[in-house]
């Protein structure tokens, strides 16, 4: 591969878009995981009381959102996975024809 | 802290059957044996050349990969701690396995695919790619080999001290065993004999521990609802909340890093990532290990409480006062000897893959890093350094072994939490900087894993995790159990001063280029 294709293929804008948009996705997702699993500390380090809510006659607040976060890990990766098969791969290969 | 309390296991006093030899645990950990060894002889056939002795020829699936990574994630420390922590502590168990999974997600967004894409055998050969070799490459392999060095310490005193309560073994014989088996699983077979290790490992101990949740869940009717009533009733409401784990925010905060963005810089996971022909396959392999071990963590909870509630809290803590025999006490009081003999060889499994994970991952770092590219250069042929790997996982394995013994009888709990503060603060920071920012030089990748490698180091050490607990002093000079919020954050900032100090213009042209290897695979290692 010459290197003015590359070069053109580097300052394409489709390119770029979709070296933005990949760390856009990646980012905001990074931070709504961190935000989850901090705030579930913070929630537990300055109120225990709110978790200890019952809901129902055994079980309470505190197992619900402990399995959610566990449930929630599975779905952000997931919908990672979904969104790179399907727009991210796609994106590749029209790019990568013209290599 | 407390991960690996395997340590203050107390075997005296003994109810149940733990302690003796048990004829199925012991035929059932020959099998295992017998067959890895097995497949190791078959893999040794096909490991020849340097891609299939790190890599395994890049030629497993996306799925296998993911279950091998949740085998060298989930380890016995895992499995009976955190059971033992369900069962002793109640609902604190729980948060800690969290901070356990949550890393997953974000190896997904922020470094698998251009780890697979950039890199051939290592994570250094990330940092490296368009940096100066030599300098990065020693600076990366202190991080690699430091974070190595504490998880395998603590794999091994806990294999030792485990063995011994669930087989009756001694020791010292223990970990020899221990360390000879690994050993061979990763010099003759390479990564293709450790993938299928892992691999076995994890369905064993993923339906193990599954059966071991059906059993205790038939007395309660199949209905948590239930078990969780049961539990409630015997110990209080409170046993089912948040406790006294997290009393500070700062030091909740800092163990979250650490286990969140730990897990992102282990070598040994990192390496895993290599083994699959793509990046399409390396973001599957993320996406089954996180639910795979999102479900273990579900399971322990389970086998926590219902051993909590069916073995009684007392029982538990006579046997060991770390309550690491729970999971194994609710296997014998509801299956019986046979399934606690199942059980009690499953986390021996466990223990042998972990550590042969571990092993290739810092022989590794000793041959291409250290070898390839510091004393040779970057110029060696495949043979040589194949040689040197082979010595390495030698010297490792006997490394291994002679750690084991010295650390007999102490507390190294720490440890864990000190691989992943390093993992976190030298390894993590300076993958991520030289994937996503074009000004990040050489000199910062350097200062940006030292700063991280040597403050989590002195600041563990002056944490009332070694200070007061170990050392025996009144205070601690450094406030947080974990030093990972200071030490991560530092070596960023170090990171990014001596990056914009001092700019390299050839690594930041370079970057333009990677691009098209980094995000369309273009020129990645086939």
């Amino acid at each position: 591969m010459d290197s003015a294709k590359t070069h053109e293929i580097l300052e394409s804008a489709e390119f770029k878009k979709l070296v933005k948009t990949r760390w856009n996705i990646s980012l905001a997702f990074t931070f709504v995981m961190l935000f989850v699993y901090i705030g579930f500390l913070l929630v537990i380090a300055y109120n225990k009381d709110f978790l200890k809510m019952p809901l129902g006659d055994s079980i309470n607040l505190a197992i619900v959102v402990g399995l959610g976060i566990i449930f929630f890990s599975w779905l952000i990766t997931g919908l990672y996975v979904y969104w790179a098969n399907n727009y991210y791969d796609n994106e590749v290969h029209e790019i990568k024809k013209k290599l | 802290m407390s991960l690996n309390l395997l340590l203050q296991v107390n075997p005296s006093g003994t109810a149940s059957t733990l302690g003796t030899a048990n004829p199925v645990s012991i035929a059932i950990f020959f099998l295992f044996v017998a067959v890895t060894l097995y497949i190791t002889y078959w893999a040794a056939k096909k490991t020849k050349t340097g891609s299939e002795f790190y890599a395994a020829g890049r030629n497993i699936s996306g799925f296998q990969n993911g279950l091998a990574l949740a085998g060298d994630y989930m380890s016995a420390a895992s499995f009976l701690g955190i059971a033992g922590m369900v069962a002793t502590k109640g609902y604190d168990g729980l948060i800690y396995s969290i901070g356990f999974l949550v890393g997953w997600p974000l190896i997904m967004f922020l470094v698998a695919e251009p780890l697979r894409n950039l890199g051939k055998y290592t994570f250094a050969d990330v940092v490296a790619f368009r940096l100066k070799q030599r300098p990065i490459r020693i600076a990366a392999s202190v991080g690699s080999l430091l974070t190595i060095s504490f998880y395998l310490i603590a794999q091994m005193v806990g294999a030792g001290s485990l063995i011994k309560t669930l087989f009756g073994l001694n020791y010292e014989i223990a970990v020899v065993v221990v360390g000879v088996v690994m050993t061979m699983y990763v010099l003759f077979g390479g990564m293709l004999a450790t993938t299928w290790v892992q691999i076995i490992k994890a369905v064993l101990l993923l339906s193990g521990a599954t059966m071991l949740v059906l059993l205790a869940l038939a007395q309660f009717n199949f209905s948590p609802a239930e078990l969780f009533q049961s539990v409630k009733t015997q110990y209080g409401a409170d046993m089912l909340a948040p406790g006294g784990f997290i009393t500070n925010p700062f030091d909740a905060i800092s163990l979250g890093l650490a286990l969140m963005l730990g897990t992102a810089g282990l070598p040994h996971i990192l390496m895993r990532f290599y083994t699959v022909p793509d990046d399409k396959a390396a973001r599957k392999s993320v996406f089954v290990a996180t639910g795979f071990i999102g479900y273990f963590y579900v399971l322990t909870f389970f086998i926590g409480f219902a051993a909590l509630a069916l073995v009684g809290k007392d029982a538990i803590l006579s046997l060991d006062k770390g309550g690491n025999m729970a999971a194994l006490l609710l296997a014998e009081n509801t299956g019986g000897s046979a399934f606690l003999g199942f059980i009690a060889s499953v986390a021996f499994a466990t223990i042998l893959a972990v550590v042969a994970g571990l092993t290739l991952s810092g022989a590794s770092t000793i041959s291409h890093d250290l070898y390839v590219h510091v004393v040779k250069k970057g110029v060696s042929d495949e043979k040589g350094e194949i040689k040197v790997a082979k010595r390495a996982t030698i010297f490792l394995g006997i490394l291994a072994v002679a750690l084991g013994l010295m650390f007999k009888g102490q507390n190294v709990a720490f440890m864990v939490g000190l691989a992943f503060s390093i993992a976190a603060s030298a390894n993590f920071p300076a993958l991520l900087m030289s994937i996503i920012w074009k000004k990040f030089t050489t000199q910062g990748a350097v200062w940006c894993m030292v700063t991280g490698a040597v403050l989590s180091l002195v600041l563990i050490v002056i944490s009332p995790t070694v200070w007061v607990d170990i050392l025996g002093n009144e205070v601690a000079i450094f406030p947080l159990k974990n030093p990972t919020i200071v030490s991560m954050t530092a070596a960023f900032v170090v990171g990014i001063i001596v990056s914009l100090a001092k700019p390299e213009k050839a690594a930041a042209d370079l970057f333009e280029s990677e691009k098209l290897r980094t995000y369309l695979g273009h020129g990645s290692e086939k």
